[in-house]
């Protein structure tokens, strides 16, 4: 049987769920997609079948989120509910039938920035937290911890310039880019981390060079192998 | 100031315009009786905005590449409507009910909250989803027995399409049982909703006149106060 966060998925395939789902979650810039790379080539070679998965890919609404953030013309709450269709479209689809065929899932993010993005947005946790309450509970997430300073420079070396999105230009925070960033990351932050205590959530501290933060995902995940 | 000059204390959602929502099985008549509705509203002068549960371009090509390609499940199909409604909402039912208008909805959140419960969704998880729609001043439930309405769509030789015969529950093979089984469900949702959510139920298998009387009394309080479009500008 699936754990969910407190609502059954209606007719969903059900049985014993042979497999693992580990979330990276972190911020752009904290070393996440890395990291996953890094992760799953580990995890085959140690004999797991992985799958991967991250947000914004199904099938089903990918094209309407790429097309409304083109336009910007959405709605946060119609936007919300749009993520959490794709999110719902992945679980049903891709996520709960590789856990059930016995499976590693790993999740390049999940609910958890779905929900901080909605609430920086406006919405209540409360409203956040019922939305995905038909999610999957994760067997570990990791959440890799980077500082805003850290996240900018990775961002300045990588794309010489910083993301709309990624900067909550939306917000209406600040009409300067650099002062929207740091505040958007900040209140983000401010949602990780009371979701990381909710949630139990293992930090790994993500200001470091990638091999450090390789290091202790791995023994996090081994750990989660030896309590079998 | 005179009465008609004073600007109408808000509805219980806080906005000036009213909210008069249409509920009801298909071939419940229930559109019908908006469109009356809305021309008797526009004569006697008041300003009124018509909208119908239609889906727009945002979700109508994801619905329909999901059903396509079968990957719509209970949960993805509300959540794409719940999108879409939000979006209709902010877009099309929030600009009018705030220049205070008397909005009427052929099908509002009920729809939805009727529809995903007969495919299995939890109620709780739905209403939830729909916490940006107000409550309406007024849900008319237009209630006909089942027989009526599949009679109603049989002989408008409406096509009955998969999802709305519930199909996908697969309660039978067969479209039209199917349909008949899906609408008994419906209906018990609705009947369900009825007096949890304070409708006001409209026995609607008898001829459109009479029934049309029934909406005018019910409508008939709410305008009470209610500037028409004349007394807004002139008074």
């Amino acid at each position: 049987m699936a754990e969910t966060y407190g609502t059954r998925l209606p007719r969903a395939t059900d049985g014993p769920i042979q497999g693992r789902l580990i979330v990276i979650e972190g911020a752009d810039g904290s070393g996440r997609t890395t990291e996953v790379a890094r992760l799953k080539e580990w995890l085959e070679i140690e004999g797991h079948p992985v799958v991967d998965t991250g947000l914004r890919r199904s099938r089903l609404v990918g094209a309407e989120i790429d097309r409304a953030k083109l336009g910007h013309t959405l709605s946060p709450t119609t936007m919300s509910i749009l993520y959490a269709a794709d999110f719902a479209d992945q679980l049903e689809n891709k996520i709960l039938p590789s856990l059930l065929a016995g499976s590693v899932v790993l999740a390049d993010r999940y609910i958890y920035t779905l929900m901080a993005r909605a609430v920086v947005r406006g919405a209540s946790r409360e409203w956040a937290r019922r939305l995905y309450s038909f999610a999957l509970v994760p067997h570990l997430t990791i959440f890799l911890d980077a500082r805003p300073e850290i996240l900018l420079h990775r961002a300045i070396a990588r794309y010489g310039s910083l993301d709309y999105w990624e900067s909550g230009m939306d917000l209406s925070i600040s009409r300067d880019r650099f002062e929207s960033f740091f505040a958007f990351q900040r209140l983000l932050q401010a949602e990780f981390d009371w979701m990381a205590r909710e949630y139990g959530f293992v930090r790994v501290d993500a200001d470091r060079d990638p091999d450090a933060v390789d290091v202790e995902v791995r023994a996090a995940v081994a750990r989660l192998y030896a309590r079998r | 100031m005179p009465a008609d000059r004073r600007p109408p204390p808000p509805g219980r959602h806080g906005y000036p315009g009213r909210i008069i929502a249409f509920e009801g099985l298909d071939g419940s008549g229930k559109s019908t009786q908006a469109r009356l509705l809305v021309k008797w509203l526009g004569a006697l002068g008041y300003r009124v905005f018509f909208t119908e549960w239609n889906s727009s371009d945002l979700v109508s090509d994801a619905i329909r590449r999901g059903k396509k390609q079968n990957l719509l499940t209970a949960t993805t199909f509300s959540l794409l409507h719940a999108a879409d409604f939000a979006d209709r909402f902010e877009r099309q039912i929030a600009p009018p009910l705030r220049a205070g208008y008397l909005v009427v909805c052929d099908r509002y959140a009920y729809t939805a909250f009727a529809r995903d419960a007969a495919r299995g969704c939890n109620p709780r998880w739905v209403r939830n989803l729909y916490a940006f729609a107000p409550r309406p001043d007024r849900v008319l439930y237009f209630r006909v027995p089942v027989a009526t309405s599949i009679a109603r769509k049989l002989a408008a030789r409406e096509k009955i399409n998969a999802w709305e015969a519930g199909m996908d529950l697969g309660l039978s093979e067969n479209l039209l049982e199917s349909f008949r089984l899906f609408q008994t469900r419906l209906k018990r949702e609705y009947d369900r909703l009825a007096p949890r959510d304070g409708f006001v139920t409209i026995r609607a298998d008898r001829g459109v006149e009479s029934v049309v009387a029934s909406v005018r009394q019910q409508i008939r309080p709410l305008l009470a106060g209610f500037p028409t479009a004349e007394a807004l500008v002139h008074g």
